[in-house]
């Protein structure tokens, strides 16, 4: 035996050779990046249940990811770029992947069918209650001014000249709401499915960052300091009929919201209808549960080196800060539109949790307004926009998808 | 304004100009608001006939509950009075705001239910 060659064939099969060879230090990189994402998520509690399984899944797939022959990769990028390229033979062919894909790239199928983020839609819906949005119907004004920043962040990013489908995609981030992003993304420019994933959840575990000094900016502590009344109570018949309507309603406006506002207002006729107490609590702990492990993962796999380590990650980076600030503005400003007009009745802060981002912008709006005002409680009040805000996203994603697909 | 969205929409693999980008984006915000501004006055509709109906019911109930006749030898109960910042249904007998919310907030916790699935009525301090 020849321990020599056996050596040299054991580092030349091995990872850490990799490292030095084709771009492999991007890798080397990355790995760094995903280490940070999981500092972020344990210590740092940022979104912990999905960014842990994104920063692991980028941290597997910059491990086994050494160049296309590769066999013991758990992600094939090339598959995906095969899948997507109409002129392949392979074209949309789940069972090429299924064939000689790696785990992470039969687990990435559910994204990339929309399944997951509809799942998770239904879960939220499940865990949602709707009743302060019936009681305050105005809320849902909040809830579209929000999405400001969609749509700003959309013209940004054309102006820095990203394609039509892939500004749609990372103007969404505004739209605070990961599920979402991902399902608007992996439909429109799934190549860009990593960096914006990770932009949108690390952003909105950064809300209670961003959102208090523009609200502070662009409120007085008069506004701050107002008292809301309490809203009327729903009955249960409202809150049954609700998710019907919805769904009737915003299905027909834009039907490719479908899967997301249908899969939404199911989990939430569930929770409501009270006769199926038991599906109502596997969607909301169970499956919910099991499809953020998939697609937390998942995700993470799609931030290979060389798809991620660009330019374009930086300024989508970049407009996803714009996004989210932009649809903070949005929400604020309608909000002064609104204690104008309701003479002083309405907390202007309620506006800034129209960014979805359930329940964390609601908390946000609850903390400062307690901060001006101690006995002020606007946390009820402000969940009608948070609510809404994810009916907004949802209707904001179906416009870019009916456009752009 | 419609055959710059369907030229977009026919471009979608294309750079966008920016005047097309400008009309999307607002074109985009306004069925937003569209969409959500139809919801809202779909609700206002559904709230008001419950809230009727919900009226007609209390009226039906009042009507129907037996007359009872206060006797005389009951004493008159005295009103309590209501501690400032008394707001919507949760009435405070003597207790501050702050205080009040930190009891909802406990037996929230208590009950393991999210506080908006409860309802206070009152909150009074016993002597």
């Amino acid at each position: 035996m020849d321990i020599i060659e056996t050596l040299k064939t054991l580092w030349e099969g091995s990872g850490f050779q990799s490292f030095f060879v084709n771009g492999g230090w991007k890798n080397l990189i990355m790995i760094v990046i995903s280490c940070v994402l999981l500092y972020l998520g344990i210590k740092k509690k940022f979104e912990p249940l999905l960014l842990v399984g994104i920063a692991f899944g980028c941290l597997l797939v910059n491990l086994s990811y050494f160049g296309a022959d590769s066999t013991d990769a758990l992600y094939h990028p090339d598959l995906w770029t095969q899948f997507l390229d109409e002129n392949s033979e392979y074209y949309h062919s789940y069972g090429n992947i299924m064939a000689h894909g790696g785990l992470l790239d039969i687990l990435y199928i559910g994204v990339k069918a929309g399944v997951y983020p509809s799942l998770i839609f239904m879960g939220v819906g499940a865990m949602t209650d709707f009743g302060p949005l019936i009681s305050n119907p105005k809320s849902l004004l909040l809830g579209a001014a929000a999405q400001m920043g969609v749509f700003l962040a959309f013209f940004g990013a054309v102006c820095l000249g990203f394609t039509g489908q892939e500004a749609a995609s990372i103007g969404i981030i505004g739209g605070a709401d990961g599920p979402t992003a991902i399902f608007l993304t992996t439909r429109l420019a799934p190549h860009l499915l990593g960096p914006i994933a990770i932009a949108a959840y690390s952003y909105m575990a950064l809300i209670p960052m961003i959102q208090p000094p523009l609200m502070k900016l662009l409120t007085t502590k008069k506004e701050r300091e107002v008292k809301m009344e309490q809203s009327r109570q729903v009955s249960k018949t409202e809150k049954i009929i609700f998710p019907i309507i919805v769904a009737m309603f915003v299905i027909l406006l834009l039907p490719s919201t479908a899967p997301l506002v249908g899969c939404l207002m199911l989990g939430n006729l569930w929770r409501e209808c009270g006769v199926t107490e038991r599906l109502s609590d596997t969607v909301q702990n169970a499956l919910m549960n099991i499809v953020t492990v998939f697609l937390g993962i998942s995700v993470g796999a799609t931030t290979a080196a060389d798809k991620f380590l660009n330019l374009k990650t930086l300024m989508i980076i970049g407009l996803g800060l714009t996004a989210f600030c932009f649809s903070t503005i949005g929400g604020l400003l309608v909000g002064k539109i609104m204690y104008k007009l309701s003479g002083g009745k309405i907390n202007p802060l309620i506006g800034s949790a129209g960014v979805s981002a359930v329940p964390m912008a609601a908390r946000v709006s609850q903390m400062e307004g307690q901060k001006a005002n101690p006995s002020n409680f606007l946390l009820m009040h402000a969940m009608g926009p948070n609510v809404a805000g994810v009916i907004g996203s949802a209707i904001a994603a179906g416009f870019l998808l009916a456009v752009f697909k | 304004m419609f055959n710059n969205i369907a030229l977009a929409a026919e471009n979608v693999g294309d750079k966008l100009s920016i005047g097309d980008a400008a009309i999307t984006a607002i074109f985009g915000y306004s069925v937003v608001f569209f969409g959500l501004v139809i919801l809202m006055v779909v609700l206002y509709c559904t709230g008001a006939y419950f809230k009727s109906k919900d009226a007609k019911a209390n009226a039906a109930t009042e009507k129907s509950a037996p007359v009872i006749k206060e006797t005389p030898t009951a004493a008159p109960v005295a009103e309590q009075k209501l501690a400032p910042g008394s707001a919507g249904h949760v009435k405070l007998y003597d207790v501050p705001d702050k205080e009040a919310a930190m009891i909802m907030a406990i037996v929230a916790d208590k009950l393991q239910k999210p506080l908006n699935e409860l309802h206070f009525i009152s909150i009074k301090e016993v002597k």
